[in-house]
């Protein structure tokens, strides 16, 4: 009998940044007893590093902003591929959950007559992102603690969950350890909520701390979930290049909606040289419409600099594979050319853009207000996840729900900057609610002791094998270069295909590493049981890339560069099967409801 | 292009029963930051070593630590910035208990912030039921709500790390904390009593060390702690006073 405390709740959440800590907030207040688990510090979860904003269509800024708007908005960036009912849903109820947030404190910046102000962002006709300088994840996951904390939630810190349990279809439990102690605890819950967050350390560049080893899409894959869309892996267009050791840390979109350029080696604006057909008439002409725009003009239209983050991390490949790249491999994000136009321009800089000021000072040396900034791709976000039922975001198993990054549908093959924390917002409450309601009218499924102990064994075997077998690290440094350079930016058939073999070398290795050292605080542990998860997404990632051959959002095959209209109409799921490995569906988007399709047709 | 040299980092290993520091020959490029160093380090010959982290950007404040004896976040110290003609020692905060190597628990301080009366708005009262507020109010507590808790304040403070006053004082995250709320445009909560009795503002005597080493620059002592000494004072020196604000916040 392996020893593990146990924890028994009627909600079990896993995952506290804000999609977690929001589906607590909701379930405890629906009346269950809930358990948030959280693999960090509470607090620390990557909510944190969200800069740019929070999209809603509160219409405090431009008054033509309404639901419908950006429902259309997020439909065109997701290529349509989205679950166009979580689209309509995020769109009504995210004005209430931002107005919401401050009814718990949050402070957003004001318009001049004190309302919340929004500032524009890729991909929104309007500027819509509510804001707090640029750290609105900082602002928004506090406000959610400090209101959370008051509720009544048992918050786990600190432990990591290695398995779901199951009594026949429906989940029962989880088992885990702490990792301060390493310990074993097992919870019984009626319902869990996953919101676990992305996989970019699956790559090698990445804005992803280690955190984000694709747990939720992983432990939902093993319990029989259905998997969908993960093919459509966001590289966000600006991550830092320089120095090597900051490579992929995030340089916020904000910076491109406060008049922020991309300029190639030649001094040449590159991004007025390839607008997309669907986008071109909503894009600006000229530069100096383009700077009217995030002047704040309502007649212009934005510059090309706002385009889809798809489309713009594209064209920064291209410019650096034709030899136009920046000394690093980057291309140049120029904010300080604003001088041109505003007499006061490093004030404005440093007020509006304070974090990045600050970032690029202290870790490349770099004053932004000056100087431009070198910039390039890296793995920001995963499109695809659990598949869900829009309302209640249920997943094909009873009782397992997901929210936020986790979860796949909102956000179709390319999601628009901001969206990401409406979406926590709105689907963490739904799926709080729902995990609340779904366990108040179950009782407790039976967890099966023999498992949770042959889990328990399995989780200690790293140190059965010691310090001299394969190391951890090693391991999950070559499945991130695998990752970066086979299945990254640009994808072909052969590419991928050397990738899922070194996916199944890399999985025997996993199988023999070892560590040494003890159960307490012990990374080399940690790393070597995030592995399997690590695996998990990257194969599930890497047979819907070739499933899909065509070029869709954030998905661009070389042999395939062109969009095909055959693929438009189903979306890709992965499975577990009966014999263990992998299964892939291609499944028909359902059809739209009539009022919706009238929604797109009034805003192309 | 890139400049490679050796350097050599002295971390301390061990947990609560005991441990010592161990050197760590390792190479180091232009750029590096403590944090990278660490994790080569942990990656190449160290796979226990403890140590906590997440966003490696400054903005979450997990991977507080004290380099060369001054407590400051890895992701942000720049090698470049520390005589690495020595060896750098690298070791965990000191004013919490050790679980192992870099690793501290830092749980008293969640413990602190529930003691903490919450948030508490004035009823909406724009047309629309939320609120107007004015940019400069916000602007206001916008800098402690800058804080990303990291916890070097409390590190730094000598009535927590000399004194072990844990049990009577909050520390300076927390004084921040209470004045971003007393000083929130929709709050309506009275915490000054507190402040004064359990929460203990009268230990603090200004040396103003947190101030000196937090990595967002709040001007914690003068903006935040000061501040509500002021009110203390006010509040339990001057009754009268007290009765004009009660009566004015209830018709407010």
């Amino acid at each position: 009998m392996a020893d593990y405390q146990t924890h028994e709740h009627d909600v079990l959440v896993i995952g506290a940044g804000g999609a977690g800590l929001r589906a607590a907030i909701e379930a405890a207040a629906g009346g269950a007893s809930v358990g948030l688990v959280c693999k960090s510090l509470l607090g620390k979860a990557h909510t944190v590093m969200a800069e740019g904003g929070v999209a809603a269509s509160l219409a405090n800024v431009d008054d033509r902003d309404n639901w419908k708007v950006h429902f259309a908005d997020t439909m065109r960036g997701g290529q349509y591929m989205n679950n166009w009912r979580m689209a309509e849903l995020h769109a009504k109820e995210a004005p209430d959950r931002v107005r919401e947030l401050e009814a718990w404190g949050a402070l957003f910046d004001r318009t001049a007559d004190g309302r919340i102000l929004q500032r524009n962002f890729g991909g929104h006709k309007y500027p819509r992102l509510a804001h707090v300088g640029d750290r609105t994840g900082l602002e928004m996951i506090r406000t959610l603690q400090d209101h959370g904390v008051h509720q009544g939630i048992d918050v786990h810190m600190e432990v990591t969950v290695v398995t779901l349990l199951k009594d026949g279809d429906r989940v029962a439990g989880a088992f885990g350890y702490d990792r301060e102690r390493g310990r074993f605890r097992l919870f019984r819950a009626k319902a869990i909520v996953l919101a676990t967050g992305g996989i970019g350390r699956a790559f090698r560049i990445t804005s992803n701390s280690w955190e984000y080893t694709g747990d939720g899409q992983s432990l939902a894959y093993h319990a029989g979930a259905e998997l969908k869309d993960m093919e459509f892996v966001q590289f966000h267009p600006t991550g830092m290049v320089w120095p090597p050791s900051v490579r992929g840390i995030l340089v916020t979109e904000g910076v491109r909606g406060e008049g922020g350029i991309l300029v190639n080696s030649e001094g040449k604006r590159f991004m007025f040289d390839d607008i997309p057909e669907n986008y071109r008439s909503q894009t600006a002409d000229t530069p100096e419409e383009g700077w009217r725009y995030v002047q704040g003009d309502k007649d212009a239209r934005r510059p090309p600099e706002l385009l889809t983050r798809d489309h713009v991390a594209r064209c920064i490949m291209r410019e650096v594979r034709e030899g136009r790249g920046s000394p690093h491999g980057g291309v140049f994000l120029d904010i300080a050319w604003i001088k041109e136009k505003l007499p006061n321009a490093a004030e404005v800089i440093r007020k509006k853009l304070p974090s990045m000021y600050h970032q690029f000072k202290q870790l490349a040396d770099i004053d932004i207000t000056t100087t431009p900034m070198e910039v390039g791709p890296t793995t920001h976000y995963a499109m695809g996840g659990v598949n869900v039922d829009g309302d209640t975001q249920m997943s094909s198993v009873p009782g397992l729900f997901a929210a936020g990054e986790v979860a796949a549908g909102l956000h179709g093959a390319n999601r628009l900057g901001g969206n990401s924390l409406s979406d926590l917002l709105v689907f963490g409450q739904r799926a709080g609610h729902h995990a609340a309601v779904w366990a108040a009218s179950h009782s407790a499924g039976t967890v099966d002791r023999a498992e949770v102990d042959q889990w328990a064994t399995r989780t200690l075997e790293p140190f059965e094998r010691g310090a001299s077998a394969e190391a951890p690290y090693q391991v999950q440094h070559d499945l991130q270069d695998s990752m970066q350079d086979l299945v990254g930016i640009v994808r072909t058939e052969s590419d991928m295909q050397t990738a899922l073999e070194r996916i199944a070398q890399l999985r025997v290795r996993a199988g023999r590493t070892g560590t040494g050292g003890n159960r307490e605080y012990n990374p080399g542990w940690h790393t070597a049981l995030d592995l399997d998860n690590l695996l998990t997404v990257s194969e599930a990632i890497t047979r819907s890339a070739l499933e899909r051959k065509e070029s869709r959002g954030g998905h661009f095959r070389d042999d395939y560069p062109s969009k095909d209209d055959a693929f438009a109409s189903f979306n890709i799921l992965v499975r577990k099967g009966a014999d263990g490995a992998m299964q892939l569906e291609r499944r028909p988007i359902p059809q739209m409801t009539a009022e919706l399709a009238t929604i797109i047709e009034e805003n192309r | 292009m890139q400049q490679e040299t050796q350097a050599t980092f002295r971390i301390w290993r061990g947990d609560a029963s005991g441990g010592g520091f161990a050197d760590y020959p390792t190479t180091v490029s232009e750029g590096m930051v403590v944090l990278d160093a660490v994790h080569q380090i942990q990656a190449e010959q160290a796979n226990d070593l403890a140590v906590r982290w997440n966003c490696k950007a400054g903005k979450c404040g997990s991977c507080s630590a004290e380099i060369n004896g001054k407590p400051r976040l890895m992701c942000m110290t720049r090698l470049n910035e520390l005589d690495m003609s020595q060896p750098v020692t690298v070791e965990p905060m000191k004013a919490f208990p050790l679980v192992r190597d870099l690793v501290t628990d830092v749980s008293w301080n969640y413990r602190v912030k529930q003691g903490i009366k919450p948030f508490k708005p004035r009823e909406p009262d724009a047309p629309d039921g939320t609120w107007r507020i004015a940019q400069s109010d916000v602007d206001r507590v916008q800098e402690f709500r800058k804080c990303i808790e990291c916890y070097l304040c409390q590190d730094v403070c000598h009535v927590l790390r000399d004194h072990q006053k844990h049990d009577e004082f909050i520390g300076p995250r927390y004084l921040v904390y209470a004045a971003a709320l007393e000083m929130h445009p929709l709050d309506t909560e009275d915490r000054i009593p507190e402040l004064r009795q359990a929460h203990g503002i009268g230990y603090c005597n200004i040396t103003k060390c947190c101030t000196a080493v937090c990595p967002e620059h709040i001007t914690i002592t003068d903006n935040a702690i000061i501040p509500l000494k002021e009110r203390v004072v006010d509040d339990a020196f001057d009754p009268v006073g007290k009765l004009v604000k009660i009566f004015s916040r209830r018709h407010t």
